[in-house]
């Protein structure tokens, strides 16, 4: 597979990022940087909301569950208005909004506080079923990790999603082959994933989840049947952007971030 | 203090064939001169710590001692069932090592605090709940921890904390340790709360009060002994945790002094956080320092109970 070169506003983001984390000089960075382009398909062509209303009740819902992933969600919510560009400076510090990982009391658009592991898909199954009982057509979106998928958690809210028929939720899973101590091969293989998930009831399709178009389109194929959940396998590169980064476990959360690793990563982004 | 945990675990399982290592989706290289070393014996399965409970006790159930390391929070809170039926109903020899006790993850937010561990750790029988306050302590400890019967809760703090014990012989589980004896205060407290502690001891000092510091390395079986006591020789008391102040070591100490007539003539009481969600991010000392867990606060915690007017018998009519 030839990745496509990123594109500018697929390194703006990702700059927008390394600010982010200069300031606290701590964050998950490969984690953020495998859901760049995820994000911003489903924020400038997918879902549908108003940061003017984050409570709108016809908005899409979507919930990061792999909420360590959070400095992509924050810099696609700054990107829209949701909150002062400023408030990214303030991350991790005492008194800001955007803390390590995603707080919904505390950062418009956030749908579900995340951080610990496998919650967001039986949420987002629960906030599903709500809208079927409501008779409103809001669809629920659902990233997550795929060290994620190790947690029970996640099979059981498949499972019952399946047997719902919820057609308007989708996981999406960022599919980097990593996770915290090494590749998800060496520490709990997911394969056979994709027919893991049929198997649980869900109707599956596979993306580069690097590649714009690609994303754009599988997105817009959705539901991707009429009767049954959705889910997207994003393959992804952990750390993608920052050549020296991607796949390399040291990146997955670092602090005590330096000036020049800050450096580093924006050279880095400049030439992918 | 967490590296050197886990360091005391590998030195004791080159000569203790019954010891096992259960690591969740720890961080890259974590002991990994233990797997190289002894592979058979090293478990690394990935972020599904309710798995991981179970398999540990299955492992103990067969005669393994088993350290199993993760973030303490998905330890407690996540695991609550497993621990309680797998680990404590049968009283398995499984050793959680709960990484980040209290708020040091605190830039990571609510779902990464483990504000509340040591309360429902306790509320379950047959377990013991230790918390070394620096990493000479924690060594001592876990040599101890080996042929103890039972789970263990091992809260591990921040690394590179400062050296403030002075013992060097064996770590006694179940034992309170006095660092400072005598006075009219008595501060009580455990983990790295006993650096605030003999600070804010310091300060009352130069202040002209005398305060004694009682350190419960082993939260439970808690030391009823040593608490009666040296509340015996105080006016105040004051209980000191990185922790909610709901059922914790202040928790153990008011259950205690309430069913003795100790109460009757002393004031008590508890610092730690209240009852919330902590608010805001930063770092562990800030977060402390907020809810009152620093030496400024914890000597002026002393010097109000002091100032108050002592205890009038009263009855309601
Ligand atoms: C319940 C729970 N257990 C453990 C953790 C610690 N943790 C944070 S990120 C991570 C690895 C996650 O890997 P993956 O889902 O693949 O995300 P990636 O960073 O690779 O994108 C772990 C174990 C957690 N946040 N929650």
């Amino acid at each position: 597979m030839t990745m496509p070169r990123l594109d500018d506003r697929s390194k703006d983001l990702r700059r927008v990022i390394v600010r982010t984390l200069h300031k606290a000089r701590r964050g998950h960075v490969g984690a953020a940087f495998s859901l760049i382009e995820i994000f911003r398909v489903l924020y400038d062509d997918v879902l549908r909301f108003n940061p003017q209303d984050p409570k709108w009740k016809g908005r899409d819902r979507c919930i990061l569950s792999k909420g360590h992933g959070c400095l992509a969600l924050y810099a696609l919510l700054a990107d829209k208005g949701y909150f002062p560009p400023a408030e990214l400076d303030r991350f991790c510090a005492a008194d800001g909004i955007l803390g390590g990982h995603p707080d919904a009391g505390k950062v418009p658009g956030v749908e579900a506080s995340t951080g610990a592991l496998g919650h967001g898909l039986p949420i987002g199954l629960g906030i599903a079923l709500a809208q079927r009982i409501a008779k409103r057509d809001s669809r629920v979106f659902v990233v997550l990790g795929d060290g994620e998928c190790n947690e029970g958690s996640v099979w059981e809210a498949a499972m019952c999603a399946g047997k719902h028929g919820l057609s308007s939720l989708t996981a999406i899973v960022d599919y980097n082959k990593h996770q915290s101590y090494a590749s998800t091969k060496e520490v709990q293989d997911l394969e056979p994933f994709a027919d893991k998930w049929r198997s649980f009831g869900f109707a599956v399709r596979e993306v580069d989840g690097h590649d714009v178009a690609a994303l754009r389109e599988t997105f817009k194929a959705l539901p991707f049947a009429g009767d049954k959940p959705s889910a997207v396998i994003a393959h992804t590169v952990k750390g993608k952007g920052a050549s020296f980064a991607e796949n390399n476990m040291k990146w997955h959360h670092k602090n005590k971030v330096t000036d020049q690793e800050v450096e580093a990563l924006l050279a880095a982004i400049g030439e992918a | 203090m967490r590296e050197n945990c886990l360091k005391t675990v590998y030195e004791l399982a080159k000569t203790d064939e019954r010891i096992v290592f259960v690591g969740s989706d720890l961080g890259v290289g974590v002991l990994a001169e233990f797997k190289r070393e002894m592979p058979d014996r090293f478990f690394m399965e990935g972020v599904a710590e309710q798995n991981l409970v179970g398999v540990s006790a299955g492992l103990a159930m067969e005669g393994h001692v088993v350290y199993l390391n993760t973030i303490a929070t998905f330890l407690s809170r996540r695991c609550y069932e497993q621990v309680a039926v797998d680990l404590c109903l049968h009283n398995v020899n499984v050793r959680l090592i709960a990484n980040g006790g209290g708020v040091v993850y605190a830039p990571l937010g609510p779902t990464h605090l483990a504000t509340e561990d040591v309360a429902i750790m306790r509320a379950l029988p047959n377990m013991t709940i230790v918390a070394p306050a620096d990493a000479p302590e924690m060594i001592r400890f876990v040599r101890a921890s080996v042929d103890h019967q039972g789970p263990i809760y091992i809260r591990v703090a921040k690394g590179h904390d400062p050296v403030v014990t002075t013992d060097t012989g064996p770590f006694v589980i179940g034992k309170a340790v006095p660092m400072r004896t005598g006075g009219e205060v008595l501060l009580v407290t455990t983990g790295v709360g006993l650096q605030v502690c003999l600070a804010a001891a310091d300060k009352l000092a130069a202040e002209g009060v005398k305060a004694a510091v009682l350190h419960f390395p082993t939260i439970k079986p808690f030391d009823t002994a040593a608490l009666h006591a040296h509340a015996e020789a105080a006016k105040a008391i004051v209980t000191v945790e990185e922790h909610t102040i709901l059922g914790g070591l202040g928790g153990a100490a008011a259950e205690y002094l309430a069913e003795t007539d100790l109460l009757a003539s002393r004031r008590f009481k508890r610092v730690g956080i209240p009852d919330v969600f902590p608010s805001v991010y930063g770092d562990q000392n800030g977060m402390m320092r907020k809810y009152g867990i620093s030496a400024d606060a914890v000597a002026a915690t002393a010097q109000s109970l002091l100032a108050a007017r002592p205890k009038a018998a009263r009855v309601a009519a």
